[in-house]
């Protein structure tokens, strides 16, 4: 029984099978030499225009863009470069002018501070110069005035001290005697004075 | 019919059968996608010829892939390939292309067919080989002959070169053709899962779908860019003779 159920399983599927391989027309479509000659002469004809034109026309442009480009490029960079040394040029310019004047106002400056020093120090000199003078002619009128106090004031004392022996006693007294003692006197005192 | 992963692959006509001398060169989907590539790139990078000094977006991928390509051929295969670059370029272009649109649902994969592939790596293959006899003469065969390798073991690496050198636009178009062809048919795949396992258990397959879709995209430039990357290798072989 189950013999028999297997067999006619094999039986239907190799039917089946067969069936299915004969609807399909088996193999390879490739292998099938009916159109091999219509292949051969569309693929010569149109892979060689494709060549044809391409070569002729397409591919020379292409890589004549490329040349122009590259060309192109090669220039730009040249002309940049020559830009760039010229802006290095003028930036070094620049910074000479930049120290030249920079130079310039400090020599400028140290000078007009030299010429103001200078100014200050002359008038100063003379200032003191004029000072020293003043204070010699101060000295000088001090020392006369000095001299001439002492003798008025010796006069003055002789004087008065005439006039008061006078008033007390009620008569003259020689007067150089007078002087003599006043003088003494006020020399003394004017040691005291003036001395040490 | 529509579930069948390798359904995306047919190659149908589009329009009347033109036949020439008895050959069918009928206009089909695979052409569609071909013209749809050349004329994408074409406007695209025309788009990117404008002559500005501040490229516009289209400008600068134009440009960036100029000089994508060109650093790409001047690392491998030295200044000598400058005269290919247009080859090269149109190439890388052409193969990026075709495998972007067949990102696209419903469209057609042009890269996915051995021929195609095949057409493009026995050109480049020949091209190089002309390439190398016509810059060295028969000196170019010194590159079967390494140096630096003992007597002995000379007849063995000769005939191990020269398969390697002619196996090189099969392994070349195969390359390309089966990671389109693979990652297509597993996208289908996932997506007959998708409808198949229905609202219950779709979404497992849907992720994976989603992660694919990234993935071909990533596949899609990266084959073309090894495409691209080992012409330009053996373009230094016949260019700078190494051995």
């Amino acid at each position: 029984m189950l013999k028999k159920i297997i067999f006619q399983f094999f039986a239907l599927s190799l039917i089946f099978t067969y069936s299915a391989q004969s609807a399909e027309s088996g193999g390879m479509p490739q292998l099938n030499p009916e159109f091999w000659i219509s292949q051969i002469f569309w693929l010569v004809l149109t892979f060689g225009l494709l060549f044809i034109i391409l070569s002729k026309f397409i591919l020379p442009k292409i890589s004549n863009n490329l040349e122009t480009r590259k060309s192109q490029i090669l220039e730009n960079i040249e002309t940049a470069d020559k830009q760039r040394e010229e802006t290095e040029k003028k930036v070094k310019e620049f910074d000479k002018i930049i120290n030249d004047t920079k130079v310039e106002a400090k020599n400028f400056f140290n000078s007009e501070r030299q010429k103001v020093l200078d100014d200050i120090n002359n008038k100063r000199l003379s200032l003191e110069k004029d000072i020293e003078k003043e204070i010699i002619k101060a000295e000088e009128e001090i020392d006369q005035l000095k001299k001439t106090s002492q003798e008025k004031v010796t006069k003055i004392a002789i004087e008065t001290s005439s006039d008061l022996v006078k008033q007390l006693i009620g008569e003259d007294i020689n007067k150089s005697s007078l002087s003599a003692i006043v003088e003494d006197l006020s020399k003394k005192e004017m040691e005291k004075h003036n001395g040490i | 019919m529509a579930a069948n992963p390798m359904y995306q692959f047919n190659v149908y006509r589009i329009g009347p059968e033109i036949k020439i001398n008895n050959i069918d060169i009928s206009f089909t989907n695979a052409s569609l996608f071909m013209v749809i590539s050349s004329l994408a790139i074409l406007i695209i990078f025309n788009l990117g010829t404008k002559r500005s000094i501040i490229p516009n977006k289209i400008q600068l991928l134009a440009e960036l892939s100029y000089s994508f390509i060109s650093k790409m051929i001047s690392d491998t295969a030295g200044s000598k390939a400058k005269p290919y670059f247009s080859f090269i370029f149109s190439l890388f272009m052409f193969v990026l292309f075709c495998n972007m649109f067949g990102m696209i649902p419903y469209s057609f994969t042009v890269t996915s067919h051995i021929i195609v592939t095949f057409v493009l790596a026995a050109f480049i293959f020949i091209g190089v080989t002309i390439i190398g006899f016509i810059k060295h003469g028969l000196g170019y065969l010194k590159l079967f002959v390494p140096s630096g390798v003992p007597m002995v073991l000379l007849p063995l690496i000769v005939v191990i070169e020269i398969i390697s050198y002619l196996s090189r636009p099969i392994s070349l178009s195969v390359r390309l053709f089966a990671n389109m062809m693979a990652g297509h048919t597993m996208m289908k795949v996932f997506g007959g899962f998708v409808v198949s396992l229905g609202i219950v258990g779709g979404w497992l397959p849907l992720g994976f779908s989603v992660a694919l879709t990234g993935l071909e995209i990533l596949v899609a430039f990266l084959q073309a860019y090894v495409f691209a990357i080992l012409t330009c290798i053996y373009l230094n072989d016949a260019l700078n003779l190494h051995h």
